[in-house]
């Protein structure tokens, strides 16, 4: 049994069962799973913590789980000190959280993992997604794991290589013609039409709450302690509030003590709704076109902004969007100090960061993590230009002459 | 009957127009306001559209030839 009591509007808090809805029927804002959190402390303390799985699941009674999970190994991915980045960007005290290091390669196992346990629950027999590459891969592994059916619906103009980390668990794959938009449309219908279990709209309560194990993880790996900074990316800003979330319970819980760290949130500039409503000083998160290369965070009506932008200013913390040029740039930073191959998006935390510090919002001495949500591989042909290998001859003369060997 | 959720977003020059009395009259479809934003120069409406499927199809295409931008509330579907 879990410690959820109900989903709460986050707008109104007009309160509804566990139930696979997402928006409040009063004011069609995002629901969220609330918790007996008197239970739920005198439950969990970092002795027991410490005890459980070396996965996400280690915190399953923070979790909304009432069914035995659907797991494929997802979490306690490494939480790295980061000394060569941290020296060359100017950081006493740099962490990585390597979350390329889960099983399909991104962040998404998390909040899958917890939405397809849900959808089981629930007696889903179908859990849906559109997706152009993440999502679409988690969703198509969790539900070959669950003996489910995965729907994964993709743009038709979407290159096929693009594909083949989600068609590899042979998901039913759609194809749809028409723009980016003209696929959102039809998703958001099909979920009333369907009784299927659409892993980001009628789950999404439930897959919000699987990302909040980035916010244990990374408290309980720092020793029970929070961050000063953060510097985490935004696509619908979902995965950026649930890290807040996450460390908030652990105070909560009295597990960490109360949290006084800044969040900086981080953008691709050509879609950049969440920063660009923070530089403007608006309240209200403006959808953008994007435009971008960045793909795994292009999204320009992101559902969660409004509260990323919220955390960003009472946290004290601050946004920052990079060009494209400048994610290319931080890939590679990260890859030949680190030894970590990130998709582009890590390449955006990685840039901002450097601006971030250069700028002097993060200071040297503090205790900062960058989150980096997705690995590399997936995204490669992006970095088809960093492939200049010498070509030598056979012999040992040719392989001196490139290394600048004297004979 | 059918109901769609939607939100608008206006830009300034459309602020000042009666775009929802007019999409109400003009293709009979109810429209409730669940909540809202306009400032000087940008505009927003989270609403819900009831009618007959079709009229609400020509009434969303009819606001978005104004220059009006239609999303859906749950925000962007697609995710990478």
């Amino acid at each position: 049994m879990s410690y959820a009591t109900n989903l709460r509007c986050r707008k109104c808090g007009r309160e509804y069962p566990i139930q696979p809805v997402n928006l409040c029927d009063f004011c069609f804002s995002p629901l969220e799973v609330n918790y007996d959190y008197q239970a739920m402390s005198e439950a969990v303390s970092r002795e027991k913590l410490a005890q459980g799985p070396y996965s996400m699941w280690r915190y399953r009674d923070m979790l909304p789980a009432e069914i035995a999970e659907v797991d494929i190994g997802t979490g306690f991915t490494p939480l790295v000190k980061a000394d060569n980045l941290g020296r060359e960007l100017g950081l006493d005290c740099l962490y990585i959280k390597n979350d390329c290091l889960n099983p399909t390669y991104s962040f998404k196992d998390r909040a899958v993992s917890v939405a397809s346990t849900k959808a089981r629950e629930f007696g889903f027999d179908t859990i849906a997604c559109a997706s152009t590459g993440n999502l679409a891969a988690s969703v198509a592994a969790h539900a070959a794991k669950a003996n489910m059916r995965a729907c994964v619906f993709v743009p038709s103009n979407l290159e096929a290589g693009k594909l083949v980390g989600a068609a590899v668990y042979n998901p039913v794959l759609i194809a749809v013609e028409g723009s980016y938009d003209d696929v959102n449309r039809l998703c958001a219908e099909v979920t009333q039409r369907y009784r299927w279990g659409f892993i980001n709209i009628n789950l999404r309560p439930y897959y919000a709450e699987g990302s909040k194990t980035l916010g244990f993880e990374v408290a309980e790996q720092l020793g029970w302690r929070a961050p000063d900074c953060i510097v985490a990316p935004a696509a619908s800003g979902l995965v950026f509030t649930r890290i807040w979330k996450g460390l908030e319970e652990l105070a909560m819980l009295r597990l960490i003590e109360p949290v006084n760290t800044h969040m900086y949130v981080t953008q691709a500039a050509g879609s950049a709704p969440i920063v660009n409503a923070f530089k403007a000083s608006s309240q209200h998160v403006h959808p953008v076109k994007p435009d971008t290369v960045v793909g795994s965070i292009a999204i320009g009506n992101p559902a969660d902004g409004f509260y990323a932008l919220r955390i960003v200013r009472q946290s004290g913390g601050g946004a920052c969007a990079v060009s494209d040029e400048e994610a290319i740039a931080g890939m590679r930073l990260l890859a030949e100090t680190e030894g970590i191959f990130a998709e582009p998006t890590g390449g955006v935390v990685i840039s901002s960061l450097k601006k971030l510090v250069a700028s002097d919002a993060i200071k040297k001495n503090e205790l900062t993590v960058a989150f980096i949500t997705g690995a590399g591989p997936r995204a490669q042909e992006i970095l088809a230009d960093a492939v200049q290998p010498f070509t030598i001859q056979p012999n040992i003369k040719s392989l001196e002459e490139v290394l600048g060997v004297a004979a | 009957m059918a109901k769609k959720q939607v939100m608008f977003t206006f830009p300034q020059e459309l602020i000042t127009e009666p775009i929802i009395y007019n999409l109400g009259l003009q293709f009979n479809v109810v429209t409730s306001i669940r909540r809202a934003d306009v400032s000087e120069n940008r505009g927003w409406v989270v609403l819900e559209l009831e009618g007959e499927e079709n009229d609400i199809e020509e009434g969303i295409t009819w606001v978005n030839s104004k220059g009006i931008r239609i999303d859906p509330i749950v925000g962007d579907v697609v995710e990478g």
